[in-house]
This record gives structure tokens, sequence and C-alpha cells, in this order.
């Protein structure tokens, strides 16, 4: 079964005339980890809400087409039956923190509680998750008093508790140090090797890059692109997608470097380095 | 006088547990990145410069004014600050409305407001929505929103918090350009910012701060030399810098144009030689 069924999703949020999905196709296997790219208004935080379900349940509007999470078809099934299978973290985790919790522990026992866990696997769980986002020492804390970067780690840490098969984070590390969101990125890949499915939208495509199986390139409400980070990023036609390569790309690019067998560019600071010691020999 | 000058100044929430611990130094016009890990105290490095926050201890002069002696409303005319959540910083229904309620606050008439907030909405490509409401906009444009009110009122020192969060590329390139054109016209841009590449490009100074006292103060090309210090502070140079390192270039090179010359030079020298 795959994890993720997208076909010919059409979408028009209310009172607005263009539709932000246009026709959208395509799938996901279990386990993979997907990176979602594009400009600002591509429609990459609509594709993440019609995963999960909020679009159309939460946010109404003109629907076409069908999404299939998990097996489970989410135009028939509630949001809240959807969050047994597929969580999100939002892009600004200012919305997501419940503000009906009084402590950074409670705070990510609230996804659990409505699911039914018993005590012992949620206390579990909470403790699993605060020590992989590195927030055990600030399980007594007010949420509402955590720097932004914290915050964000909390709002990851409380959907990573809830264990879905599918997790979808829309630019999970905006705010985080650089190692700090490298220590996500390592987290969430960890999550997709266990076999959980990996959906993130994100800017930092220098990671995004390395840490990818694969990567949708969206513009304008429709997929452009659905290939391995080489393809999509060796594409010539990427910039007028508004759409940056890695700045390893960017070099290689201006410098023709190129991996002849494949004939595409490198993406990760590793292949670059690779190439041009090779480029270096030969000369 | 310096512009601004932050004399040992620490700060503390809650009694005994400081955010910020003898900080020191003095800025003047140009750009500045403040970059350091999550919860090193950054926000609250700025909110300070802002009079929002008094310190604990120690004292910071904007203009010579000790902000222990002046307020926020007061200081709005010097200085600028856009926060990190823009949905912290926006709260009228109409894009315009917001952009101009800075510039009248501070005094300017009705009809200079409207032009000042409609060339900030220019510079940040919000004009054709300047009607809207600014919860109907993405979570991008908002930030661009609270950038533009800013801008609106003209402050010798705009600080920025996070000004790239979920910016594409254009939107940075916007920001990027935002800083050089605010340089050009002598200002002072204080950015606070995770994304180092963009400091590499865009920033003559650094301070990096760790665990609330300060690490590193300097030039970028000097502070980015120093990648042991910065991993101390969760932080890294830039990826050019990285893979220049890895080449084992000489220098610390923090743009693609840099690298690129770099690149061309040692292939030239090695024709040369051989």
């Amino acid at each position: 079964m795959k994890a993720v069924v997208v076909e010919n999703l059409k979408y028009r949020y209310p009172s607005t005339e263009r539709l932000a999905l246009s026709g959208v196709s395509f799938e996901v296997e279990q386990g993979e980890f997907i990176g979602i790219i594009g400009k600002n208004l591509a429609g990459k935080s609509t594709l993440c809400e019609a995963l999960v379900g909020l679009v159309p349940h939460f946010y109404k509007g003109a629907y076409g087409g069908r999404v299939v999470v998990d097996g489970v078809e989410v135009l028939s099934s509630s949001v809240s039956e959807l969050a047994r299978h597929i969580g999100i973290v939002f892009q600004n985790p200012f919305t997501q923190i419940t503000a009906a919790k009084l402590t950074v522990y409670e705070e990510v026992a609230f996804g659990l509680e409505n699911l039914g866990f018993q005590r012992e696997e949620m206390v579990k769980r909470i403790d699993y998750a605060l020590k992989l986002l590195g927030l055990y020492a600030y399980k007594d804390r007010n949420p509402f008093e955590l720097s932004g970067g914290q915050m964000q780690r909390l709002a990851i840490a409380s959907i990573i508790a809830m264990k879905p098969s599918i997790i979808v984070l829309d630019e999970p590390t905006s705010q985080l140090d650089p190692l700090g969101s490298e220590e996500v990125f390592r987290a969430v890949q960890s999550l997709s090797k266990e076999g959980i499915t990996i959906i993130m939208v994100e800017q930092k495509m220098e990671k995004i890059a390395q840490y990818a199986d694969k990567i949708i390139l969206m513009n304008e409400g429709h997929l452009v692109d659905f290939g391995a980070p080489e393809e999509v990023f060796s594409r010539p036609d990427l910039e007028s997608y508004g759409v940056e390569p890695p700045v390893f790309t960017t070099i290689a690019k201006s410098l023709g470097i190129k991996d002849n067998k494949t004939g595409l560019y490198p993406v990760t600071l590793e292949q670059v380095r690779r190439l041009m010691i090779g480029e270096s020999h030969r000369s | 006088m310096n512009l601004i000058e932050v004399n040992n100044v620490s700060f503390a929430y809650t009694e005994g547990v400081p955010v910020l611990k003898n900080v020191t130094f003095s800025l003047n016009n140009g750009s500045v990145a403040i970059i350091g890990q999550n919860g090193s105290g950054k926000t609250t490095l700025v909110k300070l410069l802002k009079a929002l926050l008094k310190p604990t201890s120690g004292d910071i002069l904007i203009n010579g004014i000790n902000t222990k002696e002046t307020t926020a409303a007061k200081l709005a005319r010097t200085v600028g600050l856009v926060f990190q959540n823009p949905n912290d910083q926006i709260f009228k229904n109409k894009v315009l409305d917001e952009v101009m309620f800075g510039p009248l606050n501070i005094g300017q008439s009705m009809e200079e407001a409207r032009e000042n907030a409609i060339n900030a909405l220019e510079t940040v490509s919000l004009v054709d929505k300047k009607e809207e409401n600014p919860y109907d906009l993405s979570l991008s444009e908002r930030k661009l929103v609270s950038i533009a009110s800013i801008l609106s009122m003209d402050t010798d020192i705009v600080i920025l918090d996070e000004p790239t969060i979920a910016q594409d590329y254009l939107g940075k390139a916007k920001i990027r350009s935002i800083v050089h054109e605010l340089v050009r016209r002598g200002k002072l841009v204080i950015t606070i910012t995770h994304d180092m590449d963009f400091v590499g490009e865009c920033f003559q100074r650094v301070i990096v701060l760790s665990e609330g006292q300060l690490l590193l103060d300097g030039p970028a090309r000097e502070v980015f030399s120093k990648e042991d210090v910065l991993r101390t502070a969760n932080l890294e140079p830039p990826y050019v810098t990285q893979l220049s390192k890895t080449m084992g270039y000489q220098g610390v090179l923090l743009s693609v144009e840099e690298f690129v010359v770099y690149y061309h030079s040692s292939v030239e020298n090695l024709e040369r030689r051989s």
C-alpha cells in the first residue's frame, strides 16, 4: 500500500478566484522522505493542509480529485480520524501550541490524551519526544515562555509523540540555529528509516537536498517536477520558478562541474567536493 | 558619540536566571548581524535596544540617551524593531493602515505618512495588496508587511528579528536589497538571523552571542574564520566557507562569486606552473 496517493487534486479557497492547487498528482511510498519546494504562494502549505484534511474540512472551498493517506480517503473522513494516521507541524509554531496547557510536558501530552493512550505509554512517548528534540530540561516551563526556536521544537515533539504513520512538516526549522536544525533533520531522517513517511516543506535547499529521497517542485498550484534532488536542482529553468538551488549546485553550475555518468549537477558539499577533486586530477 | 552604546549590560526575566551577562559593544552606521544559538539572548538584546526592556544592570545609550531614562514610545523616532513573529506586531485590518500607523504616531502628517507607507510597500512589492486585511495574507507576506511598517517610519536604526523566516529566494533577495539600501543611506541595520550564507553575503560586522555572553565581535570574514568557536555556540560558517575550507583554499570565502573567482585563479596558477 502506498503511504500517500494524490490524484488530480484541485482546490480553491472560499471567496477566491484562483486555484490554490491545480491538478496535482503524485504517490509516496511508505518510509520515503519527500521535500516540497517552491516560491511563496506556490501551494506548498495548502498541499500540506490537504494531506491532513484541513483542506477541505476546516477551510471549506471547492475541492476536486482524491487524496488517500495511509489507506484512508481524506474527503470522506474527519480531521480527528485522520489525526491517527497523519500529523502536521505548522509553519508558525505559535499556531500549534494549544494554550490549554501550562507546561511543555503537558503540551506534548495533549495529542496523546485526545487519542486516549494509557498513562504509562504517554509518559514513555513524551520522554522520548522531549529528549529527541533536546527539550527535556524545559519540561516544566510554560510553552509561551520558550524562545521561538524552542517553541518550534516543541511543536515537532508534540507530533512525533503521537507516532503517526505520516508526518507533514511545514518549514519546521525556520527559527532554529544551524546545529539545532541539523539535529531536527537527523531526527526526522531516523523516523523515516523506522518506516514513518516524511513530507517536509523547506526553504533551506542545502539541507533538503542532503536529506530528502525525492523533491516535489510546486509552482502556482501546479506540481512541476517530482524526482531525485539532483534531477530537480539540475533543471536549467529552476530560477523561473523562484527557486534557488543549493549553493553547492550554484557553484557547480557556474564552474560547469557535472557528474559525467548522470549528466546532473551535485547538490551536497560531499558530492561537489568529490567532483572537484576528480576535476583537478584530470587537469 | 556612538549611535548605540551597550555598557556592561546584564538582564534577567526572573531573578537569579540571567539571560544576558555583562555585554559590552558599540555600534554606528552599517550592517550588523547578531547570531547565536536558540535561547542565547538575541531577541532579548534587541528588545533592550528598543527600550521595551530595561537592563537589570549596566546601561544602554541610544544617541547618548540612556534607555532607563526614556520610553520605547519616545525612542520610536530613532529605533524601529521588526518583530520575529509578524502576528505579534500587526493589529490593523488593512495593510495600508498598518504601515501608516507608525509614521502617524511619530507625528507625520496624513499625506506624509501615506507617501512613506506607499514607498515602503513598494520596497517590499506589496502595494497591490494595500487594501487587504493582513490576516488574509500568507505568513511570508505578513512578515514583509511588518518590515514595511518599520521602513515607513524612516528611523536611523532598523532592527530586523529573523527577517528571512518563511521567505523564498525572491523574498530573501528583496530583504538583501533593503539592507544594502538602508546602509547606503547611512542607517544602522541590525539583524538577527540563523542563515549564515545570508550573513556572509550581506553583513559587514557579526556579533555572536552564546549563553547570554558576547562570544565574538568583528568583521564577518574574521568571525567566520573561527569555526571551532562557532561550533561551541551551535553555529557554523556559511556553506560556501565550509566548501572552500574542505577544498583547502586559502582565506575565508563568503560568497559564490568569491569562490568562483578563487577557483579560476587557482586553475590559472596550476596551468602556469605546468
